[in-house]
């Protein structure tokens, strides 16, 4: 996983670049907690562009964050969804809560 | 004359989570000979991951024990069976509810039997408490029948 802080923007950028699953998402979650606590961002990008597995280990892992970064004062968005990633997400409901974006930020 | 495909696959572990990777790799390069879509191999990825996990974090809870995989190709079809020797489930009904979890704190979702079912054609699942858990997936790879039609089209126009 590769992180950007953009200071102006108080913006935290996660490049996920594992496949995500229950043991890779241990080491992604540790990382991201660091990080968010370290910058108290306002927003936090998951960027899933590069991903090419993932399973409910993702929601879980996207859940916790999300929790983390709102205790914090921040919001959490999910970005270049695949689309079997997206039917996963969709399945858990959590896109009801958390925004997906395209937007090319890296 | 439609390629008749039958082979078979087993695959032991031990319960770690490091080898949830391996096995859903393994069984995808297995399922590869149905010749499936990308996308259709994704949901056979999936689905082994999902029924992977529980075997090592609920079947097992952190103890060592081993994963077993067995795999069937027939025809069109693969047949995935996935067990575990450890701890059993004692409400399988209740397991399979979407978002319910023994495991909140772990960042479980509860979304693993709702991911299976939705990405494989059957999920059956045979549970005994303290003997173990027994999950059996079945997928048609469409892709195949496609794919055969259009070669005994082929054969009939050639044969003209």
């Amino acid at each position: 996983m590769e992180s950007k802080f953009y200071e102006e923007d108080k913006l935290l950028v996660f490049r996920i670049t594992e496949e995500i699953d229950d043991f890779s998402v241990q080491k992604i979650r540790r990382r991201a907690d660091y990080e968010i606590e370290r910058y108290m961002p306002k927003k936090v990008v998951f960027d899933f562009d590069r991903v090419t597995f993932m399973d409910s280990a993702g929601i879980g892992l996207i859940i916790g964050r999300y929790k983390f970064a709102k205790m914090l004062g921040g919001t959490v968005e999910l970005a270049n969804l695949t689309n079997s990633i997206k039917k996963i997400f969709e399945m858990s409901g959590i896109l009801r809560l958390i925004p997906v974006t395209n937007l090319e930020i890296i | 004359m439609k390629s008749e495909i039958e082979n078979e696959m087993k695959l032991e572990f031990i319960s770690k989570s490091a080898n949830e990777a391996f096995a859903r790799i393994t069984v995808a390069a297995f399922a590869s000979q149905l010749d499936p879509t990308i996308e259709e191999l994704a949901d056979i990825k999936t689905a082994v991951s999902e029924a992977v996990t529980n075997c090592i974090i609920h079947g097992y809870d952190k103890k060592q024990g081993i994963v077993k995989i067995f795999a069937r190709l027939k025809e069109n079809e693969i047949m995935i069976e996935i067990s575990d020797k450890g701890k059993g489930i004692e409400n399988i009904d209740i397991a399979k509810e979407p978002l319910y979890t023994t495991k909140p704190n772990l960042e479980r979702s509860g979304m693993g039997f709702t991911i299976m079912e939705s990405f494989m054609d059957t999920v059956d699942v045979e549970s005994v408490v303290g003997l173990g858990t027994k999950v059996t997936m079945r997928k048609i790879i469409k892709n195949k029948m496609e794919n055969d039609e259009a070669d005994d089209e082929f054969e009939m126009i050639t044969k003209e």
